[in-house]
């Protein structure tokens, strides 16, 4: 029970320290209070851990209740928290990455004049986080997912004297709102229906199968559009490139390892949910599949680092929906796991390359830095590997996870998510080579200048390298033996007692899917050696790409259709009834009644014309004419 | 000589005391000499003045309610008379001026 409160308590009371304080503390403080604060909650997280591990009268986990929320009616909300074995898994990701990139914020936003800021909202955003993971009814839930939604809008408008920024902050805000309007229907459709918000009151009612198939899917629908919103999926996904405007550390933990992680948290915290509505189970995988494929097309021609790290976390996400979809859900959990070691790498990566090359981001600008920045290299490298599935990387196993799942459910969902895994390998490689091989191409910094980063920078990355290497061994598949197998699986099974975990495939089939995998992955990087090392190629300005080169640098022009059939005819709406309504009928009537009112009083105005003569004999006149009529009648 | 004011019928007073109201009332209406009005309002309650009495006289000793009104208003119209010529004064100190029509500074 304590240790839930110090979990939340240390990261906001960090973020109150920082946000009322930090403008008078040295900066060294600071960064160091931020960093510890998230430091500490990760400590006792594993200490939780390791109870729920090794104590069998624990299995429940933690409750704790802080106080009612709301108690309205037969409506009961409790400000109350649980730590089951879900939550301290996601609860360990987040403080853990966490507190990494807090330390390699404390030397990248050195220079920034708005760094104690920077670490209050960071910190924020963790507290916002955790409430997220650790609430017990979906009422908390609801409250940690605006809570993080606020934290991103901030940090991506970090730097808000960019207007540019300020647009992209607003974007990734609104392109939320509709998702959170899908969440916030669901949860009305779940109290309409159970009469709580309760995980522990619903998740059973749901799984006994008294709900009708129709109000299932409807909830389930509603709330994976809260799902499409938070962790980028089409139709709402174009917010997450732009989001790319934040500092790099951001991108790294909001954008890329936790926040965009929590539909699919939302979805596996259901799972009994998702399971009984098959309908919305074959939508999440045609979705999550043709996001993952999309975005691994547009991140083939984007230029820009960040954003082809963007497009890479959209098209992972998607294959984590893909494995949802095909009720894969610790495939998609494990994958969720590895997805946050390497992306948050590859963030932090680039992040160091950007510091080294002075904010230039553009991979045509760059070339050759592997002789500069030997650490970022390795540890690049090691990224790039265990995204695209070199063997035994924690990538490669987690993904194997989705290919085989989806193997099992339908060939052709298979086949298009090894399409999506070679583009992958394609993208990644290209940047891979552009960045750090081939020869300096920069001209307004010179080569000289470029340097390694400093320790609080490299040490996240050298362990973040290490977790990705060795990620794999959550969940290592069957065939390395029972013993040591489907770890994440057991630790799960409790919080997942619907899904089926024993797979039907045979040992030679899996293999045969490996050596698929393996193959794809021996393509994609000759083919991008060959390209991009050996015949030196540069990737070519957006302007000479020919045609359909063309359609992916425009990212296949969604921003523009989105423009052009929801923002136009909403300002061409507003335009009417600002020109229209507002003005003519609106303004004209309130306006019509005060010239009406300025035209009487215009008229009686001359009656006061300071004449006293004129006063007294209206007033006999008036007398005169009371008296007669007295008189007469 | 009480006898002769007795002897008339109250409805001469009446006209009596209408003349001299509506000569004070439309010299105040149409002269515009500040003193010719404080003289036309005298006139005009001293009108009333008369009505008073005679109606006071014409109830007999029953009631001697309207001859005391005649006091009260005298002592007002003497006031009213008194303060008005003190304004009339400063208005002329003021604006080497008695005529009221001048006077219309308030309007705006």
């Amino acid at each position: 029970m304590n240790s839930i409160a110090l979990i939340l308590g240390l990261p906001i009371a960090g973020f109150l320290i920082n946000g009322l304080f930090g403008k008078s503390l040295p900066k060294s403080v600071v960064g160091w209070l931020g960093t510890f604060a998230v430091l500490a909650s990760f400590v006792i997280a594993l200490g939780v851990f390791n109870d729920l591990r090794l104590n069998p009268d624990f299995q429940n986990g933690l409750n704790f209740k802080l106080y009612t929320f709301l108690n309205v009616g037969n409506f009961h909300v409790d400000f109350a928290f649980s730590l089951d074995r879900l939550s301290v898994m996601m609860t360990l990701i987040i403080t853990g990455i966490g507190s990494l990139i807090h330390l390699y914020s404390i030397a990248y936003m050195h220079e920034d004049e708005g760094f104690y800021k920077f670490f209050a909202y960071l910190n924020l955003f963790i507290f916002n986080m955790l409430i997220l993971v650790l609430g017990s009814n979906f009422m908390m839930l609801f409250f940690g997912w605006e809570g993080v939604g606020l934290c991103s809008y901030l940090l991506i408008g970090f730097w808000y004297k960019n207007a540019e920024y300020g647009k992209a902050a607003r974007k990734a805000f609104v392109m939320n709102r509709i998702g959170d309007l899908g969440l916030l229907m669901g949860l009305f459709l779940i109290f309409h229906q159970y009469q709580s918000l309760d995980y522990n009151i619903v998740l059973p009612k749901i799984a006994d199968g008294s709900t009708s198939v129709y109000m299932l899917t409807a909830i389930s629908m509603c709330l994976f559009v809260g799902a499409m919103g938070k962790s980028a999926q089409i139709p709402l996904y174009t917010w997450l490139p732009d989001a790319m405007a934040g500092p790099t550390p951001v991108s790294a933990l909001i954008h890329a390892a936790t926040m965009v992680t929590a539909g699919v948290y939302l979805i596996v915290r259901c799972e009994a949910l998702f399971y009984l509505s098959p309908i919305t189970n074959n939508v999440i995988m045609w979705v999550g599949l043709a996001t993952s494929l999309l975005a691994a097309f547009i991140g083939l021609k984007q230029n820009d680092i960040k954003k082809v790290l963007a497009y890479s976390t959209v098209s992972q996400l998607g294959l984590m929906f893909v494995a949802i979809g095909c009720g894969a859900y610790t495939a998609a959990m494990f994958h969720l796991a590895t997805h946050a070691f390497f992306k948050a790498l590859l963030f932090l990566g680039s992040g160091s390359v950007i510091h080294a090359m002075h904010h230039e981001q553009d991979i045509r600008q760059m070339g050759g830095l592997k002789a500069k920045m030997p650490i970022t290299y390795i540890t690049f490298l090691i990224g790039t590997l265990a995204i695209t599935g070199f063997p035994f990387l924690s990538g490669f196993f987690s993904k194997d996870e989705i290919l085989i799942a989806a193997f099992e459910h339908n060939k052709i969902v298979y086949i298009l998510a090894v399409l999506s895994a070679t583009v992958t390998g394609l993208y990644m490689f290209r940047m891979f080579f552009t960045t750090f091989h081939g020869t300096y191409r920069n001209h307004h910094h010179s080569f000289e200048k470029v340097h390694e980063s400093p320790w609080q920078m490299s040490v996240p990355l050298m362990v973040l390298a290490v977790l990705s290497v060795l990620g794999g061994l959550l969940n290592l598949p069957k065939y390395l033996g029972e013993g040591v197998s489907h770890k994440l699986a057991h630790w799960l099974a409790p919080i997942l007692p619907m899904a089926e975990n024993h797979s039907e495939i045979s040992h030679s089939t899996e293999f045969a899917l490996l050596g698929v995998a393996v193959t794809v992955f021996i393509i994609a990087f000759l083919y991008t050696r060959f390209k991009y090392v050996s015949r030196n190629a540069v990737p070519e300005s957006d302007e000479k790409t020919p045609y359909l080169g063309k359609l992916l640098v425009n990212k296949f022009y969604v921003d523009e259709i989105y423009d052009t059939i929801i923002v136009k005819p909403l300002e061409m709406c507003s335009q009417i009834v600002d020109s229209f309504v507002d003005s003519k009928i609106i303004g004209g009537f309130v306006s019509g009644i005060s010239s009406v009112l300025l035209k009487i009083s215009n008229l009686n105005k001359r009656i006061q014309n300071g004449n006293i003569e004129y006063y007294l004999t209206f007033m006999v006149i008036a007398l005169a004419l009371f008296l007669g009529f007295n008189l007469l009648f | 000589m009480l006898n002769i004011f007795q002897s008339l019928d109250i409805s001469h007073y009446i006209y009596l005391s209408c003349v001299l109201f509506c000569i004070g009332l439309f010299g105040v209406l149409f002269r515009r000499n500040a003193i010719v009005l404080l003289m036309c309002i005298e006139l005009m309650l001293n009108a009333v003045n008369l009505l008073f009495a005679a109606f006071s006289e014409y109830m007999g000793d029953k009631d001697a309610n309207g001859q005391m009104f005649v006091f009260f208003i005298m002592v007002v119209a003497a006031a009213e008379a008194a303060v008005g010529l003190a304004i009339l004064v400063m208005v002329y100190r003021n604006t080497r001026k008695t005529d009221v029509s001048f006077l219309d500074s308030l309007k705006d």
